[in-house]
């Protein structure tokens, strides 16, 4: 404590009565710091070390794979996975697996992001309806609704139609919260000015209410795409003669792991595309609603 | 219809609310007369009822009572039948400030193409030229309010309504919004109801200016402003413009002074 207190006392003191150091500039007595300067790599670097790591760690595992330092029965190799993607599209089977699961993923996205946001949107018409609704909305969103799966095999077979139904599922309360958001968002003297010109509430339903939630509607595409896919893969789990989610659990049951890392990055690269698509198709939309 | 008629009669409007503390008056019994072409300024501190008497006027909020009669015919409760600037410019932010502005006749059915043919050239008039194919975040604070009214005025009303359409300006662009507007209002024989808070801009624009109070919301004056027109910015620093300011600003005041009299025009 006092030795403390003598040191501030000594340090003030110190500033008073030492001249010479006044009279340097504060700056100079300042430790010499420079703006961190981070300088980017140019692209084609970038990408070397990338595919650099990729090369890389494949060779590891392939050469890890040979030597018995990995267990090639659970983890497959390179080589094998190689081998086995050239069998898998030389079959046939690869593109009706393929098409279904797009085609599952497709519908289910189409029909739970329409139907989501109509529902959302229907909720401006009447805000009784709305209130009573909601619940049941919050319930549905609470549920996971990959646990309802095996119910909804049941009720709409092996076929296609339960896949679809179960992408519907997942991106269908998605669309209905965010277009609801969207309704909420709306700003009442928007409405005001409507009804000061002497619109309808059809008109101000088209001409207000639709373009103003049209940017949240968009902002979820993306995710939904995601939720979608994710939903065909679970109903191909569950009962299926076809789909790339049949394939890799049919794989995985006969042990050939090569096979389900087949798969998997035929899945991947599904995914990947349809989820750039989504991207591309988003942009294209929001430049035309101009937000 | 007798020439004689006002063009918008306000007849004893009231607005009560009730509240679980007994009844709130937002707006004692109010009456305007207002003759086809004049254009009316209504002043006064917040809360004062101007916007409460806008939206009963518009045919947005049905009074507790009185009626609203427009060319001598009971209007209340309706809506279209007046022209309705709000404060904020409400322009749609997907729309070209064109279609913004053909708006109401939109709403009415007119053709697009008819609506647009209509618009342009006023566009181009009034100061909107060049900008009418940009979308309304590219233009500036005043612009945006020009396209807000040419939209007001393209709906085509005899009677508009103007609830503080400068309020948000700075000094500079509101001077030149004022003769801007005085502009319209000789081309197009307009009957205008303007609120502001600003009582030099009421002087300034206005054929009549209706003092306000508060605690109700009730007109406690009506000042006829007999300045020539067409008026000059130097008309603001005339004796006879400063007598009726100081006599606003003396209203002001008084009301603002006065320990909340309850019911006392009622």
């Amino acid at each position: 404590m006092t030795v403390q207190d003598t040191r501030t006392v000594e340090s003030l003191a110190g500033l008073d009565l030492a001249p010479e150091q006044a009279d340097a500039p504060a700056a100079s007595r300042r430790p010499v710091r420079r703006l961190p300067v981070h300088k980017d790599w140019p692209t084609w670097a970038l990408v070397t070390v990338q595919v650099g790591i990729l090369v890389g760690a494949l060779s590891l595992w392939e050469i890890g794979a040979r030597a018995g330092w990995i267990d090639a029965f659970f983890w497959s190799q390179p080589s094998a996975i190689a081998n086995t993607m050239g069998l898998f599209f030389a079959t046939g089977e690869a593109w009706t697996d393929i098409s279904f699961t797009f085609r599952s993923t497709i519908f289910g996205f189409l029909l739970g992001t329409a139907a989501g946001s109509l529902l959302g949107l229907s909720f401006w018409w009447s805000r009784n309806y709305a209130a009573i609704v909601q619940p049941y909305v919050i319930c549905l969103e609470s549920i996971p609704k990959l646990a309802l799966a095996p119910l909804i095999i049941l009720v709409f077979g092996i076929g296609l139609t339960s896949k679809v139904a179960v992408a519907t599922a997942l991106t269908l309360v998605v669309s209905t919260l965010t277009a609801y958001a969207g309704v909420k968002a709306l700003d009442p003297d928007g409405e005001k000015l409507f009804y000061s010109l002497g619109a309808t509430r059809m008109q101000v339903f088209r001409k207000l209410v639709v373009p103003f939630c049209l940017p949240w509607v968009i902002s979820v595409l993306r995710v939904n795409i995601g939720l979608a896919l994710t939903g065909a893969i679970v109903g191909e789990f569950i009962a299926s003669q076809h789909g790339l989610g049949r394939a890799i659990l049919y794989a995985g049951q006969t042990y050939d792991i090569a096979l389900v890392w087949v798969a998997v990055l035929v899945l991947s690269t599904l995914a990947i595309v349809m989820y750039a698509s989504v991207s591309w198709l988003e942009s294209v939309l929001r430049k035309g609603v101009r937000q | 219809m007798p020439s004689s008629a006002p063009k918008l009669y306000v007849d004893d409007v009231s607005m009560t609310f009730k509240t679980p503390t007994g009844v709130f008056e937002a707006l004692a019994p109010v009456t305007l007369s207002i003759p086809q072409g004049r254009f009316v300024s209504l002043i006064g501190p917040s809360g004062c009822g101007k916007s409460t008497i806008f939206n009963i006027i518009a045919g947005l909020l049905e009074p507790s009572a009185g009626r609203v009669m427009i060319d001598g015919i009971d209007a209340t409760g309706t809506i279209g039948r007046v022209g309705y600037m709000l404060q904020k410019d409400l322009l749609l932010p997907w729309r070209t400030v064109l279609d913004n502005t053909i708006l109401g006749m939109e709403i009415q059915g007119v053709p697009l193409r008819q609506a647009r043919e209509r618009a342009l050239p006023l566009l181009h008039r009034y100061g909107l030229a060049g900008f009418e194919h940009l979308y309304p975040n590219s233009l500036s604070g005043g612009m945006r309010q020009r396209a807000a009214l040419l939209r007001t005025l393209l709906f085509d009303t005899d009677v508009i309504l103007l609830d503080e359409p400068f309020g948000a300006l700075d000094a500079q662009t509101k001077l030149q919004m004022q003769e801007w507007l005085m502009q319209l209002w000789s081309d197009f024989d307009k009957t205008v109801l303007f609120v502001t808070h600003d009582v030099e801009e009421a002087i300034y624009l206005s054929d009549e200016v209706h003092v306000m109070g508060t605690r109700p919301g009730r007109v406690i004056a009506n000042i006829p402003i007999t300045l020539p027109r067409p008026r000059v910015r130097t008309s603001a620093l005339t004796a006879d413009f400063i007598a009726i300011k100081e006599r606003c600003l003396d209203l002001l005041s008084a009301n603002a002074a006065a320990p909340s009299p309850m019911n006392q025009a009622a």
